[in-house]
């Protein structure tokens, strides 16, 4: 704990305690996480904000996402080029938005994000087949693949256009009991 | 402007880099583009700000601030637009060179961003931004970017156009351009403040600097990418620093200057006292570890151990620092009188370990039990008032646990909301079944069975296909498990009671001529009734084939049953017990009464007036039921919390360590097959839990140490069950969610809370206390040391009030106005819930009606767009290009008007033509509305405000 001050400068951690859910100490343990994922490409000091990035196949690795069925679109929804690559700003943005304290809209926009697999913006017939695919481990047979993907996008497909638009899946995941206490990880 | 605005324009501005992204992925450009608009999204504020000061130029004077390049004066806006308009059709023909020529072109062109204000000529920019793109690539495309907006969004439409893409783009550009707009105007208020500052302006300026704060606040909520809000941030913080300083004038101002001050001491030194209060919450990690082991159920009891734990800590302190500790020190100290010393005929034995862990000897002389209190009204220099505090500390223990029981029911209630909702049944399986906090494969490999399980029964259901075999037999058997389960309850109950009237006997045999067993028989029997119980109505719940969730409750709902029933066996013969103790007070208090009367009769004979001192160890005393009920309870929880420990050990890691390293040398395989590792028991330990907290209510009152010797049991429990989870337990095969059940376990912590202090008021209320020992001894009623008290330590007119308001005539009222008030309310609660459901309704009719009428315009929308290619077809190769420059501004705007009214009718023919090239996939597919995304459709707003901004110049 001695080497506190040379990771961050005292102003770079209450500029992100301002931007994300965090507390101070959680922010070191994020970058202690972020610097072990790969230290050879991740320096310890971080007063000159150095400009690199972990690449996906690293951050995917962690416990708190290799079992989850979601986690490379998590990863890429997060970076900024969409390839998964994230950089420490990204990465700490991926943890506020799931951490516990994030706001249920904040947290659907994202959510939309993870299940959008084809970034059109829209939640269509084939998102919704990955989506179901990868919770089920592919267990269900295709017609029953087809008669769940029909069923949702009919209850919640509210402007008739055959997907979902974020206004939609919005209206649906607002009213979700489970949906805060699910989408969250802690670090 | 409000904060309304600045956030949808923000959000708006974030979903159109995210459009943006997607759609350089279909771009040939690509590349050169998307750099282009990064490049100005990072800068792009300042940019605008810079520009718009421009803009406003000729009004006010320069201050050269921080000036730090060459500048230019900028020519008025026709002349502009004028250029403007050359330099897009020039660009047209000249293409491949576009950045060089638009640099010459821009009227004001910043090279670096902190450029304020501009005054040399045309030339000058043009030199250096020739130099400029000597040195690198990236520093032209800043320099583009940093050319004026409007151009070069038309630019990027144009290209765009070229190469296809949808019109949905140009909308972007419009509202990125809005968002400009916006920006500008803010900024304009803070240039406004560095000249003269006359009050409007000076109101202005403060409600940039309070909504930059409120900006600031609720960054962390906005759904940017962090380089953003990083930006953003020092950029407001800045700008705040800057100018908020200067708010106010003369008096005014240093009084705000101080509130500034002040305001930011109170902000740091909140987050440095948040950040302390998250270290302080024990366990944390501990928790998260579980967390992600074994999904957020098991967790759930953990969070909830902990959360008893902090009930239990409040309790200890009220009566460890009210009740025990003044007692202590400033109560006579142990020896002085008999009821703080050890009887002679104990004495010996009084040291021995035996009789200390019954928590007899020593033990039940001490603060630790009710019996030792002295009836002294005031003790110790500080006239601590012992007997009252003892009795409100009492009523204050209970009274806090039914607060903070309530409170959090209440909490949680909100929290989840309407969850009776069924109409989002596989969408809600869709997407929110999955537990983000798992990260553990067998708990993942549990939770994709059970999702996957979870979805084939929505789909049988959906199908209603639910074959019901023989629905006799299933009736029968529920009806067969039922009775069995009330057999197994009946049992039990008498059991116990057995139990403890044997106890009964052998205490009035003694003690000390039983075993071991004889002795702890009661306490013995009740914990293993509680271990062995459900585990045989698991055994029968098979029987009744219920859905695992119904199946739950049920057996939740049984044990609930089996322990309340032990418990409430239990206090009856407890007051059996009582009854027989009060019997035996009377006698020694007739015994002692005839005693002394002999004794002073012999006294006043000798009439030298001093009485034999008696040792108080040799006193003749009353039994003290109080504090045999305390022990009583002591010794409940103190066998509770060994066999549950003992349980842990023996079927949670002893069975671990058999199977694993019995499995090389067996003839099956253990881990597979029948021992297998233990399952962490969710609902089992929450109720044990539970349970254990009702048995601390009801005894704390006799028995002060109770709560102390819980929290150290809760203390124990937490680790050793953590580390019992992490080294022994499998995760559990059927996965329930946590949050619904939570209130579930609160209610029947309510009802526990409730049922617990029923008995204890009971005996407060109706039987009066020994006569020579505890606090309130000599005493009728416990509760009389409030009358005591109000007639001694009060004013006169106090006590004469409290009388008239205890009156029946007034209390009688009161209670009826409140069956009324709560009447009242209830019935309206009513009210609302049945128009929340009427209401809920009207909206699912007015979604379905909806759903129609998009899907009918959606079909015109297709058809007139058929017919407008057909019409486009004919028109081909008509219109020139240089028009289309000129048109495909107006069609995109009007494009976007027309987006936003909810559905889109054909596009302006003019337009079409102009995009004949493009497959016109697009607006086939998605004939719905473009806000597609958050902060979209809020464009309307955006656009409202850009009309003012444009009037003006």
């Amino acid at each position: 704990m001695g080497n506190k001050q040379t990771i961050f400068t005292d102003e770079q951690l209450d500029a992100y305690q301002d931007c994300t859910f965090f507390t101070r100490k959680e922010i070191l343990r994020l970058h202690g996480r972020y610097h072990e994922l790969a230290p050879h490409l991740v320096p310890m000091d971080y007063t000159n904000e150095p400009d690199c990035k972990v690449p996906l196949s690293l951050i995917v690795n962690m416990p708190e996402l290799k079992e989850n069925p979601f986690r490379n679109r998590i990863v890429e929804s997060f970076s900024e080029g969409g390839d998964g690559n994230l950089s420490f700003n990204e990465f700490v943005d991926m943890f506020s938005v799931l951490s516990e304290m994030a706001p249920r809209e904040l947290k659907a926009i994202y959510a939309f994000k993870i299940y959008d697999f084809n970034v059109d913006n829209f939640l269509c017939k084939e998102d919704l087949e990955k989506t179901l695919n990868r919770l089920t481990k592919e267990e269900l047979t295709p017609e029953e693949v087809e008669l769940v993907c029909d069923k949702t996008i009919e209850e919640a497909d509210l402007d008739g256009d055959n997907k979902l638009s974020f206004a939609d899946f919005e209206n649906m995941i607002s009213r979700a009991p489970d949906f805060l206490s699910t989408f969250h990880i802690r670090i | 402007m409000s904060q309304d605005s600045l956030d949808s324009l923000v959000t708006s501005e974030n979903d159109i880099d995210i459009r943006l992204d997607v759609d350089d992925e279909y771009e040939q450009e690509r590349q050169s583009g998307r750099r282009r608009k990064r490049r100005r999204r990072s800068g792009d504020k300042k940019e605008k700000k810079k520009k718009h000061q421009r803009r406003r130029s000729s009004s006010s004077a320069r201050d050269g601030r921080e000036e730090r390049q060459t500048k230019k004066r900028e020519s008025s806006k026709k002349q502009r637009e004028k250029h403007f308009k050359e330099r897009t059709t020039e660009r047209n023909e000249e293409e491949a060179q576009t950045s060089s020529v638009k640099a010459t072109k821009t009227n004001k062109n910043i090279n670096n961003e902190k450029t304020r204000k501009t005054k040399t000529a045309e030339r000058e920019t043009e030199k250096r931004n020739e130099k400029k793109m000597d040195k690198s690539p990236k520093t032209i495309e800043r320099k583009e970017s940093e050319g004026k907006n409007t151009d070069k969004s038309k630019e990027r439409k144009k290209h765009k156009k070229v190469q296809n893409s949808s019109d949905e783009e140009k909308t972007k550009e419009e509202s990125e351009e809005d968002k400009e707009e916006q920006e500008e105007l803010d900024k304009e208020q803070e240039e406004v403040r560095s000249e003269c500052l006359s009050p409007e302006e000076l109101e202005k300026l403060k409600e940039a600097v309070d909504e930059r704060k409120k900006l600031i606040q609720s960054l962390r909520v906005k759904p940017w990418p962090m380089k953003k809000k990083l930006v953003s941030l020092r950029e407001s913080q800045e700008f705040v620093e800057k100018y908020e300083g200067a708010l106010g004038k003369g008096k005014g101002r240093k009084i705000y200057a101080y509130k500034v001050i002040m305001t930011k001491k109170w902000m740091k030194f909140e987050r440095d006292f948040e950040n302390f209060k998250t270290t302080l919450i024990p366990w944390e990690m501990k928790i998260k570890e579980i967390e992600s082991h074994f999904g957020s159920s098991v967790a759930s009891y953990f969070i909830f151990l902990r959360w008893m734990y902090g009930i239990n800590m409040i309790l200890f302190c009220l009566t460890f620092g009210l009740v025990m500790v003044p007692e202590a020190l400033m109560g006579r100290p142990y020896g002085s009188i008999p009821r703080k010393t050890v009887p002679r005929a104990e004495e010996a034995s009084a040291m021995d370990f035996a009789v200390l862990w019954d928590f007899g000897g020593y033990a039940q002389y001490s603060v630790l039990f009710y019996g030792f209190y002295n009836n002294q009204r005031a003790i110790g220099w500080l006239k601590f008032r012992m007997p009252l505090s003892y009795f409100l500390v009492g009523v204050g223990t209970v009274a806090y646990s039914y607060m903070v029981v309530i409170r959090t029911m209440a909490r949680n209630a909100n929290e989840s909301g309407i969850g009776d909702d069924n109409s989002f049944n596989f969408s809600w399986k869709m997407f929110t079944s999955w537990d983000y906090l798992i990260g553990n494969t067998e708990t993942a490999d549990n939770k994709f069975a059970s999702i996957t399980t979870s979805f084939k029964e929505a789909i049988l259901e959906e199908q209603e296909s639910r074959k019901d075999d023989n629905i006799h037999l299933t009736r029968f058997l529920r009806v067969l498990a039922n009775f069995l389960v009330l057999c197994c309850l009946a049992g039990s109950g008498y059991l116990i009671y057995f139990v403890v009237r044997r106890s009964q006997k052998f205490a009035l045999d003694g003690l000390e001529n039983h075993t071991w067993w004889e002795r702890n028989e009661v306490n013995m029997v009740m914990s293993l009734l509680g271990m062995f119980c459900p585990m045989l109505f698991d055994v029968i719940s098979t029987l009744e084939n219920y859905h695992p969730r119904v199946a739950l409750q049920w057996q939740l709902g049984r044990i609930f049953a089996l322990f309340l029933g032990n418990l409430y066996t239990f206090i009856i013969a407890l007051m059996d017990e009582i009854n027989l103790k009060r019997k035996e007070e009377m006698i020694v208090k007739y015994n002692i009464t005839t005693w002394e009367n002999s004794f002073n009769g012999t006294v006043s004979e000798n009439s030298t007036a001093t009485p034999i001192s008696l040792h108080p160890a040799d006193v003749p005393r009353g039994p003290c039921w109080e504090t045999m009920v305390g022990q009583e309870f002591v010794r409940l929880i103190i066998s509770d919390t060994m066999t549950t420990y003992i349980t842990l050990l023996i079927g949670d890691f002893l069975r671990a360590v058999l199977v694993r390293f019995l499995n090389h040398c067996w003839c099956w395989d253990l881990e597979a097959g029948f021992p297998s590792y233990s399952e962490f028991d969710v609902s089992g330990n929450v109720l044990g839990l539970i349970f254990n907290q009702g048995m601390i209510w009801m005894g704390a009152f006799y028995a002060p140490c109770l709560p102390a010797l819980n929290l150290l049991r809760l203390h124990i429990s937490m680790y050793l069950q953590c580390w019992a989870v992490m080294c022994c337990n499998v995760p559990q095969e059927r996965v329930f969610k946590a949050s619904g059940s939570n209130n579930f376990y609160m209610a029947m912590l309510l009802v526990i809370l409730f049922l617990s202090t029923l008995p204890a008021i009971y005996t407060i209320v109706t039987i009066p206390p020994s006569f020579d020992c505890g606090p309130f001894s000599g005493k009728n009623r416990m509760f009389d040391v409030i009358h005591e008290t109000l007639e001694s330590d009060f004013p006169v007119w106090f006590s004469k009030v409290f009388s008239y308001a205890s009156n029946p005539g007034l209390v009688l009222p009161f209670i009826l106005l409140m069956v009324l008030a709560i009447y009242y309310l209830q019935s309206t609660s009513k009210n609302y819930k049945e128009a929340n459901v009427k209401l809920k309704k009207k909206l699912q009719m007015q979604n379905e009606e909806n759903k129609k009428k998009n899907k009918r315009a959606a079909l015109k929308a297709q058809m007139d767009l058929e017919e407008a290619r057909k019409a486009s077809s004919q028109q081909k190769h008509v219109s020139p290009r240089r028009h289309q420059d000129v048109n495909e501004i107006h069609c995109s705007r009007q494009r976007h008007y027309y987006s936003k009214n909810g559905r889109n009718p054909a596009p302006p023919v003019g337009d079409r033509s102009l995009r004949r090239s493009a497959p016109r996939t697009y607006q086939h597919v998605n004939p719905g509305p473009p806000g597609y995304l958050p902060g979209l459709p809020r464009q309307s707003e955006t656009r409202m405000h850009r009309v003012p901004s444009l009037q003006r110049h």
